[in-house]
């Protein structure tokens, strides 16, 4: 689905008078690559260079050096960029500042009015969108009327109406509270289990990683660690190293494992904590 | 304070008004507030009195919620009236060192405030009854054939709508941002003229900074959703014209009509007792000052 | 000290959208604690802390701050306002200077204080928040997100309040920006020993800082106690949308399968204690 080889973004730091400050490598030779039907979550704290890659596969920022293919387009060509905005939906982190309409079903169908989709097939495809994120029945509200999880799901149903075989989310919950944070993960669960919608998950709320398929943790524009939750949240040291959390049970397991009690490594919930400790005797 | 403000801000409900085409709604507001200026007497008052309150009672919005719309604007309806009731010559009933008030000054103030205030009613009942995508549907369809003569029609009325959606975030913004400086000593209530200006400054920054920041933000978010101007755009709700629309147009040329002519000819007579009061007032008050 | 005695606040009365935002809430804060408030969106919790400082008039009820009235004619708001310092959420977009110190100094500026005072001031609140000396004259717009929110933190403590009351200070930031600015709370409390309290969404940060946790619901205090006592109502807080620390759910499930725990823990430090003296033995 997306396959990026040393993948790169740089840009010019100017100051007050213009004069180039520096250079800043946001990415920095960037392998990546999402298997079409994948629930990937990208973690990493501000300025890792995760965010980049977002605008770099919604064709927002072109890459400075390297290729990067959605579905097998070349992101850099200039022709295809309407395809690829269109196969890979963008989902940002201000609720509020994405949300063009005043009415929701308006707003749904921004994406699709865009795209020149016939009047009947908008409807069929704003009532499916509203459908999947539970929203139906907030269609004729004004957006300011909703909760910051529901403003989210309005937003990501405004980007499943463009029909997306893909959907990158840069921090979407973010600004939400634990309430809404809920909300907007598991619809993103449902989308990618039940529409088989590749989802590109971009966060840095451990929490939120710990039912997907594959972790990818990037610090200075670098992957620096990759694998299932289970390996990558093992090496808890590590994560800290790149200030990130880890769930309060990894954490405890891990401390305990620290202190002379054997427990396996990578310990994701509760149950397994229970499992593991009470087996101890 | 400020999110009671109600005007541009769209009131959700099923009702034929909410139905009608907004090109209807917007010509008829605009005929409704030229014929403001087509009657003189106090019937043409009480046939848009009657139309106006027909079309809210349709509407389903609810007057109360019409009415605190008009708190924001209730100072520029005081200083009309005032105005009015001071600058008109006529018969004093009232004089205090400059200030003289007439027997026609208050009159002219009461007419003038209904004016005002079905003006105002009116056009907040387009508002309220559709919502802003519509309204500047309406607008940019029915004034396509501006585009001809390279007006940007489609960009005018995506501006305007995504101003009247963001109006709302906005000053709820100031609001939180005036309570966070006042939460610091700011003090926009006291001081000279100068000093309350400059008062203004930890106000208007952050609010300038947060509105480019949401505007970079919605850019990139429309960018995201393929959003390039009205090339082979489509519509979910494209405007056609039904039966009630056709009907609306009927009932306005119909107000229009009955307008003019219950002014032409209701009008002199019912005014004739009205104009017997003031001139036996005016009478009266001569005769008091004589005395 | 500030004491609310029976205080209700309705929004909007006697129209269609009136809410009982609070609902006779009498609440006792003596000098020096450090209180933490949790509830969930629209509980009223941000309606509370505005009437501490005066920026809300309550429907009926007596707010006392020091023994008087604050609503008392000759009581001055303003300077209410500098004893009872209020940080709002994303306290950052309210920052407007062209430098970090003029920005920091707009508070004591505004208390009328000469220009020594106003800059000792200023230097202190800024070298409490952690901001160095290189970042003084920088514009507050270049900082990186906690920083920003530091200065913009900074900027309330420079009135030297007697009680800081912070609303969600560390929404949205990342792992590390929340570090820093939960750093700098502790910190203020630490230099100062004034009355924090703060407002969060995260039950581990309350968890592991605050001596007293009050839980807000539909316009009441739910509950009122240390953050133990609190969190050992686990099952009723999940009842009214919130949640305790995770770990609180691990050892109740380990209690419950049969290990002799004392009690619940609210911390990984303290879980991993109780866990660790019952395995040595």
């Amino acid at each position: 689905m997306i396959k990026a080889r040393k993948l790169a973004y740089e840009y010019i730091r100017r100051d007050e008078e213009g004069n180039v400050e520096g250079i800043i490598r946001a990415l920095d030779g960037v392998d990546l690559d999402v298997k079409r039907g994948d629930f990937v979550a990208i973690l990493g704290h501000n300025g890792s260079g995760k965010s980049t890659i977002a605008k770099e596969i919604n064709a927002i920022l072109e890459p400075t050096e390297g290729t990067l293919y959605v579905d097998g387009i070349d992101v850099s060509n200039g022709e295809k960029v309407w395809e690829v905005r269109q196969t890979a939906g963008l989902v940002f982190q201000n609720p509020d500042n994405q949300i063009v309409a005043s009415v929701v079903e308006e707003d749904v169908a921004f994406g699709p009015e865009n795209l020149g989709v016939p009047t009947d097939e908008i409807h069929k495809r704003v009532d499916y969108a509203l459908e999947r994120v539970e929203m139906t029945s907030y269609r004729k509200s004004s957006p300011n009327a909703l909760s910051g999880g529901q403003k989210q799901r309005v937003a990501i149903a405004g980007i499943l109406a463009m029909k997306p075989k893909c959907i990158v989310l840069d921090e979407p919950t973010a600004m939400l509270d634990p309430g809404g944070r809920k909300e907007v993960i598991r619809t993103l669960h449902e989308l990618n289990k039940n529409e088989g919608i590749t989802i590109l998950l971009i966060t840095h709320y451990m929490t939120e990683v710990k039912d997907a398929d594959k972790v990818i943790v990037m610090d200075d524009g670098k992957i620096v660690m990759q694998g299932t939750p289970k390996q990558v949240f093992s090496r808890v040291d590590e994560l800290k190293a790149h200030h990130l959390d880890v769930p309060q049970v990894t954490e405890l397991a891990y401390e305990l494992k620290k202190g002379g009690i054997n427990l396996p490594d990578g310990i994701l919930t509760n149950k397994e904590f229970v499992d593991a400790l009470l087996g101890q005797r | 304070m400020l999110r009671d403000i109600t005007i541009g801000q769209y009131y959700p409900a099923k009702s034929v008004i909410h139905r009608l085409d907004p090109r209807v709604k917007l010509f008829a507001t605009l005929i409704f507030i030229v014929s403001m200026f087509l009657f003189k007497t106090f019937v043409g008052y009480i046939v848009a009195g009657i139309a106006l309150i027909t079309v809210i009672k349709m509407s389903k919005v609810p007057f109360k919620f019409i009415v605190k719309g008009l708190k924001t604007i209730w100072m520029l309806l005081c200083f009309t009236l005032i105005f009015n009731v001071i600058l008109t010559d006529g018969t004093i009933l009232f004089e205090w060192k400059f200030i003289k008030i007439s027997i026609e000054g208050i009159r002219n103030a009461i007419f003038m405030g209904f004016r005002l205030f079905f003006l105002i009613i009116g056009s907040s009942l387009m508002t309220l009854t559709t919502t802003p995508n519509q309204l500047t549907d309406g607008m940019e369809t029915g004034l396509r054939g501006l585009k001809k003569i390279k007006i940007p029609v489609h960009e005018m009325a995506m501006m305007m709508s995504i101003a009247l959606r963001f109006i709302p975030i906005l000053m709820e913004e100031t609001d939180k941002i005036m309570k966070a400086q006042s939460a610091r000593g700011a003090d926009f209530e006291e001081g000279k003229l100068m000093e309350r200006i400059r008062a203004l400054v930890p106000i208007f920054v952050p609010l300038f900074i947060s509105a480019f920041r949401r505007a970079n933000d919605l850019a990139m978010a429309m960018e995201a959703r393929c959003y390039r101007g009205d090339n082979n755009r489509t519509r979910m709700n494209p405007l056609k014209y039904k039966k009630e629309d056709g009907l609306a147009y009927l009932s306005l040329v119909l107000y229009v009509a009955i307008l003019i002519v219950a002014d032409r000819t209701l009008g002199p007579i019912a005014e004739s007792p009205i104009t017997k009061l003031s001139t036996s007032l005016s009478a009266m008050v001569h005769i008091f000052n004589c005395l | 000290m500030l004491y609310l005695d029976n205080v209700n606040y309705i929004y909007q009365m006697g129209t269609a959208m009136e809410m009982h935002a609070l609902n006779n809430v009498s609440l006792e804060i003596p000098d020096g604690q450090f209180i933490g408030i949790i509830g969930h969106t629209g509980s009223g919790k941000s309606t509370l802390i505005q009437h501490f400082n005066g920026l809300v008039k309550p429907t009926s009820g007596t707010i006392y701050y020091n023994g008087r009235d604050i609503w008392d004619e000759d009581f001055s708001k303003k300077e209410l306002r500098t004893k009872v310092g209020l940080v709002f959420q994303y306290p950052e977009y309210q920052l407007f200077e062209t430098t970090v110190v003029k920005d920091v100094e707009f508070g004591p500026k505004n208390m009328k204080l000469d220009k020594l005072e106003c800059q000792l001031r200023t230097f202190g609140a800024l070298k409490t928040v952690g901001i160095g000396e290189e970042l003084y004259d920088a514009s507050p717009f270049e900082l990186s997100g906690g920083q920003k929110r530091r200065v913009a933190i900074a900027g309330v403590l420079a009135m030297q309040p007697d009680v800081l009351v912070l609303d969600e200070p560390t929404a949205g930031l990342d792992p590390r920006g929340r570090d820093e600015i939960l750093e700098a709370i502790f910190r203020i409390k630490q230099e100062r020993n004034i009355t924090v309290i703060l407002v969060s969404h995260s039950m581990e940060d309350v968890a592991r800082f605050v001596d007293r946790l009050i839980v807000m619901d539909h316009g009441s205090v739910r509950f009122d106690g240390t953050p133990k006592e609190v969190f050992a109502h686990y099952k009723e807080l999940e009842e009214i949308g919130l949640a305790a620390p995770e770990v609180t759910y691990l050892t109740a499930e380990l209690i419950e399968k049969g290990l002799p725990l004392p009690n619940v823990a609210t911390t990984v430090e303290e879980a991993k204690e109780m866990i660790m003296r019952f395995y040595k033995h």
